[in-house]
């Protein structure tokens, strides 16, 4: 009795959840595909707004530049994220503690004092605004998140198999990439994705850091809420949308995220 | 094919002594079982061996080759591991092959030996399979073809079938020493169960706390443990200690001991005898049998003499006609007794 009720409740809390997370998506998306230019019912279905999407070179050239600095990014944090972890997991380094507590603070500071504190940094040093300065803040932001994922996978590794690798004559180079590296590539699978999603979400640290005219596509969705809001955002947000949530999928089935092999 | 030796091998984790002072030779082709209780080194020594711990001092010798300055992955060893650590991503030929691709061996020589060494463990038919396909002795015997693949100098086994259970364990153990055999190469084994050491090892060690208690074969070192540690921990052993006199060995509760050679004597519990009624052998003790425990063909008597626990083991029907608990007579011959070093 009590545990049906309970169970009810707990379907009703669930579906609360997801209407919350995905009705204003959907509203969203179902405007993208409105003809009126003021979200004006009834609905009637149009593809205006992609075709206009596709001529308007300021959207594309931001999204380029928002994918391409996402890659470079993901890239760089994943390869170096994946090898911090892998010394940290495997040797005992002088202060390896510290360096383990400091990794956590990054993700609990707002982006805005990092990104003020970026660009003061930059400044400081003389490199100033641009795009080596974007890429260099995107790292640094993502590289905690493929550090924790990766390590998290490690923690399931079991080192004999390093230790048997070794046995049979396999140096340091070859346990990493034939035993270590196959086992945690669900980790870095998923820290890949992570660096590449802070990046490309990442707006704050964009917006100081690169020289004007230089905006990536949050920037330039930001500015242009500010100046009037177009269905033409509608469209390319639900295609990020779509495209992100296709990512995810593909990469959770491959992955299994958490799970054993 | 090699020698290993070992030359004041000491090493320690804070306070703890894991290895003291470890001077041991291993004879080429010889399987040397190294025994002992859990925390007594034994597990460090083979490791030390292998490369993998770095003593504080004392050297380890291949052949008469220092290798303290060689990798692991440079010693040309082969190591069975308890857990067996198989490659998961890597099929039965793959995990077997590794060793060989490494050492960059032609593709279809590596192909020949995995077939040849496979067919050695009886896995002929599962080079395609995946570890976590493989049932508990068929895994055990893909580490086991790993591990000798790229004929190493030595075999190192650590506990290689604690992971199995017991009617299985006895049917690895005769294919282990089998295997062994065929290959002739000189084999190392750590494990806490005594009666493996002394099934499949020429010879034996006993560590203890870090040191080495006993080294020798294993008949020799059973039948003359010379130490209690020794005698109690190969086979079940019953401790007697009293005062020596000029008739034998007088013990505390003043029963004496008639051609007991040192203050501290043995008895191998299969050499203890209990009777009802006050046996006529000159050699014989009044104590409480506390439980009967009957475990199919062989039965065990645990008994009380004077505080002191002490264990016979027999056939069920020598024990027949004994009540469950009450007073009894203890009886051994005195070819029986096992002389002891110290008390």
């Amino acid at each position: 009795m009590t545990n049906r009720f309970l169970a009810r409740l707990g379907r009703i809390y669930l579906g609360l959840i997801l209407f919350f997370l995905y009705a204003p998506i959907l509203a969203m998306a179902a405007m993208s595909f409105n003809a009126s230019e003021f979200y004006q019912l009834p609905f009637r279905f149009s593809t205006e707004w992609y075709e206009r999407l596709w001529r308007n070179d300021e959207i594309l050239t931001a999204a380029w530049r928002s994918v391409w600095i996402a890659v470079v990014v993901t890239v760089l944090a994943t390869a170096a994220g994946t090898a911090a972890s892998i010394a940290l997991f495997r040797y005992d380094i002088p202060g390896k503690r510290i360096l383990q507590v400091l990794l956590f603070p990054p993700i609990a500071i707002p982006w805005l004092i990092t990104g003020t504190a970026m660009l003061i940094f930059f400044f400081g040093i003389g490199v100033g605004r641009g795009t080596p300065s974007v890429i260099v803040g995107h790292v640094a932001l993502a590289l905690p998140y493929v550090i924790v994922v990766v390590t998290a996978r490690l923690s399931t590794f079991d080192r004999t198999l390093e230790e048997a690798a070794r046995s049979l004559g396999a140096g340091p180079f070859t346990v990493t990439m034939r035993v270590t590296v196959p086992w945690i590539l669900p980790g870095i699978v998923a820290g890949a994705l992570f660096a590449f999603a802070v990046s490309f979400d990442q707006f704050v640290v964009s917006y100081f850091l690169s020289e004007p005219g230089d905006t990536t596509l949050p920037v330039l969705i930001y500015t242009a809420i500010r100046k009037g809001f177009t269905p033409e955002i509608n469209a390319i947000s639900t295609i990020i949308i779509g495209l992100s949530m296709a990512i995810m999928l593909v990469a959770a089935r491959y992955a299994k995220f958490g799970g054993e092999r | 094919m090699a020698v290993v030796r070992t030359e004041g091998l000491v090493k320690t984790y804070g306070a703890t002594r894991a290895l003291d002072d470890i001077t041991l030779t291993f004879p080429d082709g010889g399987f040397f079982g190294l025994l002992g209780p859990s925390g007594s080194g034994k597990t460090t020594l083979l490791r030390a061996i292998a490369g993998f711990v770095i003593p504080d001092s004392g050297r380890v010798f291949i052949d008469d080759a220092p290798v303290e300055n060689v990798p692991v992955e440079a010693r040309e060893i082969g190591m069975v591991f308890q857990n067996y650590a198989l490659f998961p991503n890597m099929t039965v030929a793959g995990n077997v092959g590794f060793g060989l691709e490494v050492r960059k061996v032609p593709a279809a020589e590596r192909k020949r030996r995995v077939a040849e060494v496979l067919d050695l463990v009886q896995l002929g038919e599962l080079g395609d399979r995946k570890p976590h396909e493989l049932s508990g002795g068929q895994r055990q015997r893909v580490a086991m073809a790993r591990a000798i693949v790229t004929r190493p100098r030595v075999l190192l086994l650590d506990e290689p079938l604690s992971a199995l259970d017991k009617s299985l364990r006895v049917e690895m153990q005769i294919e282990l020493k089998r295997i062994q055999r065929e290959v002739g190469i000189t084999t190392i084994f750590v494990t806490h169960d005594q009666e493996e050491a002394l099934t499949l090892s020429d010879q034996i060690g006993i560590l203890r706390d870090g040191r080495l208690v006993r080294h020798g074969p294993p008949r020799e070192v059973y039948d003359n443990p010379r130490d209690p540690f020794t005698a109690q921990f190969l086979g079940e052993a019953n401790l007697f200690s009293g005062t020596p006199e000029p008739g034998g060995l007088r013990l505390a509760d003043g029963t004496l001991i008639p051609g007991a050679p040192t203050a501290t004597i043995a008895v191998r519990a299969e050499d203890l005898r209990i009777t009802l009624d006050e046996p006529a052998a000159p050699i014989r003790l009044r104590a409480r049998l506390r439980q009967r425990i009957f475990a199919g063909a062989m039965g065990t008597c645990v008994l009380d003499w004077r505080g002191n626990p002490l264990k016979a083991i027999g056939r069920d029907q020598d024990f027949a006609g004994l009540p469950a608990q009450g007073d009894v007579w203890l009886s051994w011959d005195s070819a029986d007794m096992i002389p002891l070093s110290e008390g």
